[in-house]
């Protein structure tokens, strides 16, 4: 399981990575994504949308499953890759790539683990 | 197996009815289409033998096993048929004066009667067309209560993370904001966590029980007081009654609200087979809020009526009729005797096959019983073999056998759920069993056998992530 140093996480399976500029972009984790399986549908928020820490923020329909994404932070929806509308199997390909949305002017975050304590944590869920 | 646009011939077709008699609608001219649509041209011995061939590549509980977890697939008795076929049934009009349908409603009372005394409610609708819109419902019933007392606070439905899809997707549709509440480590709700989770804001619970686990939930007693103290409703999806008709009924756990899936508990044909109805129940205080009209009996008459504080029609008419028809002649043929007398045996199905699997399939939470279902536990096997419950699935399909439950509940990794119903006999049973046990080893021994399969079915595996991202949904005309 690929869980990268350099970002953020949440107990819902997202990943968070703070910007230069002070936003936030986020995403699906590889764990999340394994779990899912094929990823064949992504609904996006839109540009200015309000996002709410711990509140879904968007979703994704796999051939098994359809699962919310929360938004690890609150703040606005400054972007959305739409590229995922198209191609939502970027989520299973590169899951650290194929971000979800970037989110500015942050007031508030979810409770966020270290790589070492998700991959922890991701290690019990496993059972 | 070719479609019917490609066995289509010019100019074929069949004419039997008679020159029509009245004189034909004339529409505006902008109205009409500039070119007939491109329909199949076809005889009925051709479009006959197209129905019959696919037909035969289905797999229905006429064909075989058919163990699919949640879903109750138990035989539809031909009795059943044979009274919903009746003319009286069968030939009304719904726009007819209900003293010309004087059977027909008092089909709809009498099984609103016996229904609610299987479910400990008063009063029923049979309006809703199958599960999910007897959940909308339902939630309709919550929303119209805490509106008249004019509490516009309570915006939030709770859903337990075992819940059914359509638990929380009802929930949404009806407006409200949906709040998981995880499990407990036996399958049961975490009542600190619903504790935690109820206040001002709670507008009610929904809950199957027993749950997606197969398990009867022990607090169910205090969870429902939990939801009530917090001045939240409770409402019971009926989706897994039939391990507990007869025996135990949502009203005395605390439930306000119900919906029942005839289609599945009472034994009319479902899943491809025929059209649901999923009535909902309540007790006497949201009784006003049904929706209408529901059928009364005065005077030794039965007339329809709707209640004052009706939330409106869900549906046209009277819902699914001859669904309803089905239920009533299956709840008379069993009787008092006979319904929990069935739960009983689904029970007791389910527990067999569990005990002859639990060897070699790890069950989940369901160590020391299950209810009417149970569910497996694949991931050790995945690690072992490599081999998924989808492989297992796909090869139950080369045997015969219908596969169970996949993916889902989805608080289990690599499930299988399997519910074999009380219609099933012991020697399906052991048959089914033995299938799985061979599966099991075969996983160990040639699990690309069972990567491969299915192998003796007209399609091998379709696929899947293709035909969502990009379906095909109709028929490409080559020029």
């Amino acid at each position: 399981m690929n869980v990268p140093e350099t970002l953020k996480y949440t107990k819902s399976h997202e990943w968070l990575k703070e910007e230069a500029d002070g936003s936030y972009t986020m995403g699906l984790t590889d764990y999340a994504q394994k779990q899912l399986g094929d990823i064949v549908f992504v609904n996006l928020p839109m540009e200015g949308d309000p996002a709410t820490a711990g509140e879904a923020l968007a979703d994704v329909e796999s051939v098994k499953a359809v699962a919310d994404v929360f938004s690890p932070v609150t703040g606005t929806v400054a972007a959305v890759n739409e590229d995922l509308m198209d191609e939502p199997q970027q989520i299973n390909q590169a899951p650290y790539e194929a971000w979800i949305a970037k989110i500015s002017d942050v007031t508030d975050t979810e409770e966020l683990l270290t790589a070492a304590e998700y991959a922890d944590f991701c290690e019990k869920a496993k059972g | 197996m070719q479609l019917l646009f490609e066995r289509s011939h010019p100019g074929r077709g069949m004419e039997y009815l008679p020159p029509c008699d009245t004189p034909p609608a004339v529409f505006d001219a902008d109205m009409l289409r500039a070119q007939p649509p491109r329909l199949p041209e076809l005889s009925e011995v051709d479009l006959d033998r197209h129905y019959t061939e696919l037909s035969k590549q289905t797999h229905g509980v006429n064909d075989g096993f058919y163990p699919l977890g949640s879903c109750t697939m138990k035989y539809n008795p031909r009795v059943n048929e044979a009274l919903a076929a009746l003319p009286g049934f069968s030939e009304l009009h719904p726009l007819q004066p209900a003293e010309t349908a004087q059977g027909a409603l008092e089909v709809l009372f009498r099984t609103e009667k016996l229904l609610c005394e299987i479910t400990g409610m008063t009063g029923m609708t049979m309006q809703p067309a199958a599960g999910a819109h007897g959940e909308y419902t339902g939630l309709l019933l919550i929303r119209s209560y805490h509106k008249s007392r004019g509490d516009t606070a309570r915006t939030k439905i709770l859903v337990p993370d075992s819940a059914h899809g359509t638990n929380p997707a009802s929930a949404a549709m009806a407006g409200f904001t949906v709040v998981s509440v995880p499990s407990n480590a036996q399958g049961g709700v975490d009542l600190d966590a619903l504790k935690a989770a109820v206040g001002p804001d709670t507008a009610g619970l929904m809950l199957t029980n027993p749950n997606t686990l197969g398990l009867f939930d022990p607090n169910i007693l205090e969870i429902t007081r939990i939801v009530h103290e917090a001045g939240g409703l409770c409402y019971y999806d009926g989706a897994n009654l039939n391990a507990v008709m007869g025996h135990a009924r949502p009203g005395d756990m605390g439930f306000d609200c119900v919906h029942l899936n005839l289609h599945k508990t009472f034994s009319p044909p479902h899943g491809g087979g025929g059209p649901g109805s999923g009535p909902v129940g309540c007790k006497a205080f949201l009784e006003q809020f049904l929706p209408g009209p529901r059928v009364k009996y005065e005077d030794n008459r039965y007339s329809f009526f709707t209640p004052e504080h009706s939330l409106g029609r869900v549906r046209g008419f009277y819902g699914n009729f001859a669904v309803v028809v089905r239920a009533l002649a299956y709840l008379l043929t069993l009787g008092r005797q006979g319904i929990p007398e069935a739960a009983e045996n689904a029970v007791l199905n389910a527990n067999y096959l569990m005990h002859k699997l639990a060897g070699h399939y790890d069950m989940a939470c369901c160590e020391n019983g299950c209810m009417h279902e149970f569910v497996m536990d694949l991931s050790r096997l995945k690690e072992e073999t490599g081999v998924t419950a989808m492989d297992v699935a796909k090869r139950l399909l080369d045997f015969g056998i219908h596969p169970p439950t996949m993916y889902f509940p989805l608080i289990v990794h690599e499930a299988l759920m399997v519910e074999p119903t009380e219609t099933e006999s012991v020697e399906t049973l052991d048959h089914a069993a033995d299938l799985f046990l061979q599966i099991w080893q075969e996983a160990h021994e040639q699990p690309d056998l069972v990567h491969g399969a299915p192998h003796t079915t007209p399609i091998g595996r379709p696929d899947e992530v293709t035909a969502a991202r990009k379906p095909v949904v109709r028929y490409a005309f080559e020029s």
